[in-house]
């Protein structure tokens, strides 16, 4: 177990590395990282680590199996709060690292994790980009309808007449469906969560992990502090998974339908979901034998390097 | 000069087929053994406007287009228009006597008009003309035409017998009736033994790569260094290199960062503007300690500038590239064949020393072309990956974890910590973008330390020392007690050296090069020292506001006695700075900016 540090103005004691031996049947506690989170209390991000932690135990992952990708933003903060290996790159370009990552080394489980500021907005290139190419993802957005770290301005995600600092009049502008967003442009799973449901949550993630391909999990992860809105209250009476309603994930009409959905009764759960599309790595012929790149021995074979010179004279 | 030196200039329009009389040109020069240098002047249009080839061989290596055309072979009118002038005394001109009026040709120019359309025939080849005019120069250039016969049929093969056998016809018209009509060049091209490839600029820093392990290379299409993207992609699979294209260079760079984070050697190029885009990612390889390698192929800017012209731009803004100081090398290539070198030498500095690496070449030499030894390239160049834990690649791959856990970025003397490879069993750590302490805890939001964030800062940036120390001094070429000093930096290393020896042998002026090749971390003292013997210093560069001088300056205080520059999209040619130095001696100017002769 590393070192806990409670919040204080002590930096973390050093740490030690994990005393269970390799292989063991881990616990939630086993992904716990050696800091805690600095996430105001009551955060909504607080159950998405969770909800993480308790995945990866359930799937028999051992921390260096995975690797936890995120830019900035609050909820970007995670990789530094769970025990496995991560990155914590620049605002917007979680999933732009992620995929490089997982090409160049495919036997890894990749987690991007975000908020809606830093993926839907800033990083909204790689986003699309990305689903639609379908690498092995799991991306999980801590999405709280406001700009957080930078003390409330108004996000992608915002209500329209949202009154934020960046929109102290009402929000003119009408937010994007990321749901609906990632359906049409080819993400192969695609979940929604809530902070408030945490068990619910879990299956969300772990059948995102498992999934080959792109898997975006949108989590309502309500910001107590700069969203007065769309709070857990606010949620908790709209929010009914679509196991209650009904629904079939590969339908892909039904899970739009379903994924446009807004007002008093807001869907939760697996709105869509395809295995007929491999992931990108399962195309790349480069891939099909020999390992991860990252691991392959440098040098070219003499006969091949004799021949890229032949075709020159 | 004494030496052979032989150049042809072809031009015409896009879309007129130049590329392909001028590869087999060039094919057919290099299986004699000549070296060869080929500059493209061109457009950024897919059909029309005007493109000029010059293609220049000598026995010995070729640096640059050189100053004058042997053989102007004009596709079309506005050709003729433009570059018969060009032609002097001695040269020829061929071209297609049917459709094409010559102008007036300058004294002792030779005019070979071909009657392509008898010629031809019934042949309904595309471009006759060309491969007409390729065999009329080849009989007046004493070329056995069975070589030229050769290279058709490599060049037509996959287009069948039938096409391979019209080519062939139609060429022999043209060497035939050169035979009766036109005058030989007094000395034919020798055939020296020797059998060279041909490459481009591009191909090489790919070839560089390729050769350094790079086992990941992505880009977003941008002339002029798309010419990397299409080798990578083409050789990917028998290589085993991913390559993949971006949505766009933000997208690139943090690809690049990820796939390098797992262990791969990871390269990317762009041009100046997908570099601007790419600014802050680089600054973020430093941090988090990645080691990844840029190109940036400058061309004309601002902004979209001349998309299709050369230019050596963008020396500040590499310098200045991303918020901060974080440690990286920059370094610009002086040749075609230095392409390869530098980039097999840069992949194991930055591994070493875990950051990132920038290679500043330029269209000139990213999409000229030259010959090249092919034992020039050594494909299993000397490796070293630097303090990696967990790679499998050439490695054991099995380090027990550290007694008290593993610190990623441990503080050490040289400022280099061992890096372990995520799936390493026992190392699990994060990297972040923000400042960090020895075990990757964040050191940036709620536990901010001065001293802890002192001593990462000065931890990273102790690695530029020891750098320095790996890289070779820039050395002075030619005389050491000569009258004037050429300084240049990258691509103009061949133009500046012809230029002292057409100074040396037209004007009896004695002059010498150095010529700055790695930029950052840079060699100060010992240019200085150097520069401290010269009489006359003058800094040549691609660019208006001289930023390599300013650089020098910086870092030196050195101010030199003059400048030649050059800012119109074209290359130097060597009698350019012929000119300027004989003006900067003369003292009329200490800031001398040649006129481009050739309008493209």
């Amino acid at each position: 177990m590393p070192a806990k540090t409670s919040a204080s103005t002590q930096p973390p004691a050093p740490t030690t590395p994990e005393t269970k031996p390799l292989g063991a049947q881990l616990t939630a506690k086993d992904f716990k990282g050696r800091v805690d989170p600095d996430w105001c209390p009551g955060c909504g991000d607080f159950s998405v680590l969770s909800s993480l932690e308790q995945a990866l135990a359930e799937l028999g992952l051992q921390p260096h199996e995975v690797i936890v990708i995120s830019g900035i933003g609050c909820s970007s903060n995670l990789p530094g709060f769970i025990n496995t290996y991560g990155m914590h790159t620049l605002h917007g370009r979680a999933v732009a690292v992620a995929s490089g990552v997982q090409l160049g080394n495919h036997t890894l489980k990749v987690i991007a994790t975000g908020g809606d500021g830093d993926g839907y907005g800033i990083g909204g290139n790689h986003f699309i980009h990305c689903m639609r190419r379908n690498y092995d993802l799991t991306y999980l957005v801590m999405n709280n309808q406001i700009y957080g770290l930078t003390t409330g301005q108004c996000s992608p995600t915002s209500a329209e007449g949202m009154k934020t600092k960046s929109t102290p009049f009402g929000n003119v502008e009408r937010p994007i469906n990321p749901l609906a967003l990632a359906i049409a442009d080819g993400a192969t799973y695609v979940a929604r969560g809530f902070s408030g449901q945490q068990k619910h949550l879990v299956e969300l993630i772990k059948g995102g992990i498992r999934h080959r391909g792109f898997a975006l999990i949108d989590v309502f992860s309500p910001c107590v502090t700069y969203n007065k809105d769309n709070t857990y209250q606010w949620f908790r009476p709209r929010v009914k998974t679509l196991e209650e309603l009904g629904h079939d994930p590969s339908d892909f009409h039904k899970a739009m339908e379903r994924a446009c959905q807004w007002g008093d009764e807001i869907p939760i759960g697996l709105f869509w979901k395809r295995d007929d599309i491999p992931a990108l790595d399962q195309l790349e012929p480069v891939l099909a034998e020999g390992g991860p790149l990252a691991h392959r021995p440098l040098g070219i074979d003499p006969e091949i390097a004799k021949s890229l010179m032949e075709e020159l004279m | 000069m004494s030496r052979i030196d032989f150049a042809v200039g072809i031009g015409g329009a896009a879309g007129q087929g130049i590329a392909t009389p001028g590869d087999i040109l060039a094919r057919i020069f290099v299986r004699r053994g000549l070296h060869l240098n080929a500059y493209n002047a061109y457009q950024s249009i897919i059909r029309g406007g005007h493109i000029f080839l010059i293609l220049r061989a000598s026995v010995d290596r070729v640096g640059s287009m050189g100053d004058k055309i042997d053989a102007l072979i004009p596709l079309n009118q506005d050709t003729m228009n433009r570059h018969l002038k060009h032609l002097h005394a001695g040269g020829v001109c061929l071209y297609d006597g049917d459709k094409i009026n010559p102008g007036p040709p300058n004294e002792g120019a030779q005019m070979c008009p071909l009657p392509v359309r008898e010629l031809a025939g019934a042949s309904k080849i595309p471009n006759a003309q060309n491969t007409i005019a390729l065999g009329a120069l080849l009989q007046m250039l004493g070329i056995d035409f069975q070589l030229f016969e050769d290279i058709l049929a490599r060049q037509f093969a996959k287009k069948g017998d039938a096409v391979v056998a019209e080519n062939i016809g139609v060429a022999r018209a043209g060497y035939d009736y050169a035979t009766g009509h036109f005058t030989a060049f007094p000395n034919s091209l020798p055939d020296t033994g020797k059998r060279y490839a041909f490459v481009e600029g591009n191909q090489v820093l790919a070839m560089g790569g390729a050769a350094a392990g790079v086992k990941f290379y992505c880009a977003y299409p941008m002339s002029p260094s798309t010419g990397v993207l299409h080798w990578m992609a083409r050789n990917a699979r028998k290589l085993g290199i991913m390559v993949r294209q971006v949505e766009d260079e933000i997208g690139v760079i943090n690809m690049a960062i990820g796939a390098a984070h797992t262990g791969c050697r990871a390269m990317c190029a762009t041009s100046g503007g997908g570099f601007a885009l790419m600014t802050e990612a680089l600054g973020a390889a430093a941090m988090m300690e990645i080691p990844v390698v840029c190109i940036d192929v400058q061309r004309a800017g601002p902004a979209t500038g001349v998309p299709t012209k050369t230019e050596q731009g963008d020396l500040w803004q590499v310098m200045g590239a991303g918020q901060g100081d974080y440690p990286r090398v920059i370094v610009a290539p002086t040749s075609i064949p230095d392409c390869f070198h530098t980039i097999t030498e840069l992949f194991n500095l930055v591994d070493k020393f875990q950051c990132p690496g920038i290679v500043l070449t330029d269209l000139l030499l990213s999409e000229g072309r030259a010959s090249v030894e092919p034992s020039e390239f050594n494909f299993n160049p000397p490796i070293d990956r630097g303090e990696i834990i967990g790679w499998r690649g050439n490695g054991d791959g099995d380090t027990p974890p550290p007694e008290g856990g593993y610190k990623r970025f441990k503080i050490t003397d040289s400022g280099v910590s061992p890096r372990a490879l995520p799936g390493t069993p026992g190392y699990v750590h994060v990297v972040a973008t923000d400042e960090h302490e020895e075990d990757g805890v964040l050191i940036s939001d709620e536990f901010t330390h001065p001293h802890k964030r002192q001593a990462m800062h000065e931890k990273r940036m102790r690695k530029m020392h020891g750098m320095l120390a790996l890289i070779n001094p820039p050395k002075l070429f030619g005389p050491v007690n000569a009258s004037v000093t050429l300084i240049g930096w990258g691509s103009t290393e061949g133009v500046i050296r012809e230029a002292c020896e057409k100074l040396a042998g037209e004007e009896a002026i004695v002059a010498n090069n150095l010529q700055i090749k790695w930029l950052v971390p840079l060699h100060a003292d010992h240019i200085l020292s150097v520069l401290s013997n010269s009489q006359t210093t003058i800094i040549v560069e691609n660019n208006y506001s001289g930023q390599f001088a300013r650089y020098l300056r910086s870092e030196t205080s050195f101010v030199p006695t003059g400048h030649i520059r050059k800012y119109d999209g074209e290359p130097f040619m060597p009698h350019h700075i012929v000119d300027g130095v004989k003006q900067i001696l003369a003292r009329t100017t200490n800031l001398y900016v040649p006129v481009h002769e050739y309008i493209v």
